[in-house]
């Protein structure tokens, strides 16, 4: 059995949100539970269809697979299966499988007594993917404002959306999201560099305590956020990346039409200036 | 239902400043008397200070200033010293760097001078700065990990500022300083070398800036939701296992039946931090010197599908031996 040394203890009945004890075990190191069942279902199904798709498509080069969101002419409406219609049946299986895992991380966080923190980000990071292929599309009128799913195709989305606004990098919810990527990137490698720092010593030292890391920040920058702190941070930091990347591209045609470069034209038009 | 997730500190205990671990004999007094600020004790630590300034530290500093000066009063001269001006046009304003026909070679200060400078200036106070981060890791006897995640964001710095200006032989490939031109300068220079969403490395750089998102937004979601078995105490679970790494490691186990230790987690972390401008700079620094069109480069390599023409075919002008 895949189980840790100290594994068995926290090995528990109870905790689940639905279903009771009936789906209350593990398969070898993953816990089940209903949303561990429900998460299953969505994924073979969504990934079947993936693969039919793939087949009709007309190439298994894994780069140019591409399963592309219905023609604009269907609006709302459901396609037929191979001009979109997988698409669409892909996509609530993929809200499904996602939306069923974090649930059932919620499950795993009340067996371990743990807070939700983790479903929470995770959550974030659902509300954009459903901002891109439902929110959006809806707001716009047609679900072929979706993303293609492919590796190149969906670049190839980017990069043609990005471009209808004329230049994306003027959109302002754009700058703080990549702001917020950028920062995120910075104080992990600066977390992680200061932990490891701590345990990997110099040669011939001892293991450095607590009190080191935070000398080491005030005597660098003159502060220290501290080994909660940090993690609120980067909890923080991460979550508004991506929660300004669904903002960035839900703007983007529902309340902005034009180059986004153009929308800056309200503060060079401030009454201040005068 | 509603329980303490821990966000926010409620409570905060008042006690002694820190004045920090002891320096090695050969240093200077730490400036800044520490104090408490509590609003920033609601998040992290209420203690501001103290700092060690040192040598490396106040040379950095003045360079780095005088060069955000020299940036400034450029953009200032071009809205004829209004400062009204300068805040109403301070997104749109650049200061650039000379044009082509100067090549490598130094040119008039109004041409490209200043910013030849500003840029010099600024690469010795980084170059010091990370001399910096390397010498106070050192005297409190740590390891030297935030130095050299900071060497491979200098790497990424001069790769655009440098490096690849001179293999390109020409200053004015450089980036501008200022907020909306260097944006511009990233919009041309992905159409230039066709569309560098088709550059390998660029994909590689962005797979490990949303990576690392992706691990930090797990990693402190982890540690805040077992820091009321004291899971935050890193170094310690690191040393010494309590119940809050156990629980952190199961719980990922059972999402994932995969689990990182409270160590190797910081080395993901590192890891997938420093990739991310050490692959990005490998991108920049192989467009235009290498490759000349990465679309094109990945229809000769199977990856991205070759596109019918949409318009008729042209003629580069560049290959009947016109100079640009």
């Amino acid at each position: 059995m895949a189980m840790l040394s100290f594994e068995r203890k926290y090995r528990v009945r109870g905790g689940t949100l639905v279903g009771g004890d009936l789906f209350d075990f593990w398969l070898g190191p993953f816990y089940v539970g209903f949303f561990g069942v429900a998460t299953a279902f969505f994924t073979f199904i969504g990934v079947g269809l993936i693969l039919w798709g793939a087949a009709k498509g007309g190439t298994w080069n894994l780069w140019q697979i591409n399963i592309a969101p219905p023609d604009l002419k269907y609006g709302l409406k459901m396609a037929p299966l191979l001009q979109g219609g997988l698409w669409q049946l892909i996509t609530v299986c993929a809200i499904g499988a996602f939306v069923s895992w974090a649930l059932r991380e919620v499950e795993i966080c009340r067996k371990l007594g743990m807070g939700y923190h983790v479903p929470a980000a995770f959550g974030m990071a659902i509300f954009a993917y459903v901002t891109l292929v439902v929110i959006r599309p809806v707001l716009l009128g047609a679900w072929g404002h979706g993303f293609p799913y492919g590796i190149y195709s969906h670049l190839d989305w980017v990069s043609n959306v990005g471009y209808q606004y004329l230049h994306f990098h003027y959109n302002p919810a754009h700058m703080l999201a990549i702001t917020f990527f950028f920062t995120t990137t910075l104080a992990l490698s600066l977390h992680g560099a200061l932990i490891l720092s701590s345990t990997n010593p110099a040669k011939g030292e001892v293991v450095k305590s607590v009190d080191h890391e935070d000398t080491f920040f005030r005597d660098l920058v003159g502060y220290s956020v501290g080994i909660l702190g940090i993690h609120r941070v980067g909890l923080f930091l991460s979550m508004a990346a991506v929660f300004f990347s669904a903002v960035c591209i839900v703007i983007s045609g529902p309340f902005w039409t034009r180059g986004w470069p153009e929308w800056w034209g309200w503060w060079l038009a401030l009454p201040i200036w005068k | 239902m509603a329980q303490y997730q821990n966000l926010f500190t409620q409570v905060q205990v008042s006690a002694p400043v820190q004045t920090g671990v002891p320096l090695p004999p050969g240093h200077e007094e730490r400036l800044i008397k520490p104090f408490m600020w509590h609003l920033m004790g609601r998040i992290g630590n209420a203690q501001i200070g103290s700092l060690y300034l040192g040598p490396l530290g106040l040379v950095s500093i003045i360079l780095g200033t005088l060069s955000i000066n020299i940036i400034g009063f450029n953009m200032l001269a071009q809205v004829n010293w209004s400062p009204v001006q300068f805040i109403r046009q301070l997104f749109w304003l650049a200061l650039e760097p000379p044009p082509p026909a100067y090549g490598l070679h130094l040119p008039p200060m109004n041409q490209g001078g200043w910013w030849l400078l500003a840029g010099g200036l600024l690469t010795a106070s980084m170059l010091l700065w990370w001399l910096r981060t390397y010498r106070r890791a050192r005297a409190l006897g740590l390891g030297t990990h935030v130095a050299w995640a900071f060497a491979a964001a200098i790497w990424l710095f001069l790769v655009l500022g440098f490096f690849r200006p001179v293999l390109m032989g020409s200053w004015s490939e450089a980036v501008p300083f200022g907020i909306f031109p260097h944006l511009d300068w990233t919009a041309a220079f992905s159409l230039r070398y066709g569309n560098l969403f088709y550059n390998p490395f660029h994909a590689l750089s962005i797979a490990f800036l949303y990576g690392s998102t992706l691990i930090f937004a797990m990693h402190a979601a982890t540690i805040l939701a077992v820091s009321r078995f004291g899971g935050e105490r890193e170094i310690e679970q690191i040393v010494d296992r309590g119940t809050a790494t156990e629980r952190a490691a199961l719980f990922w186990r059972w999402t994932m039946g995969f689990n990182a230790t409270m160590e190797s987690l910081h080395r993901w972390g590192w890891w997938f931090a420093v990739l991310c401008p050490l692959v990005g700079g490998i991108g920049i620094l192989l467009t235009g010197t290498v490759v000349d069109n990465w679309y094109l480069w990945s229809v000769k390599h199977g990856v991205a599908p070759a596109y019918p023409a949409a318009v008729p075919l042209i003629i580069d002008p560049a290959t009947l031996g016109v100079k640009p």
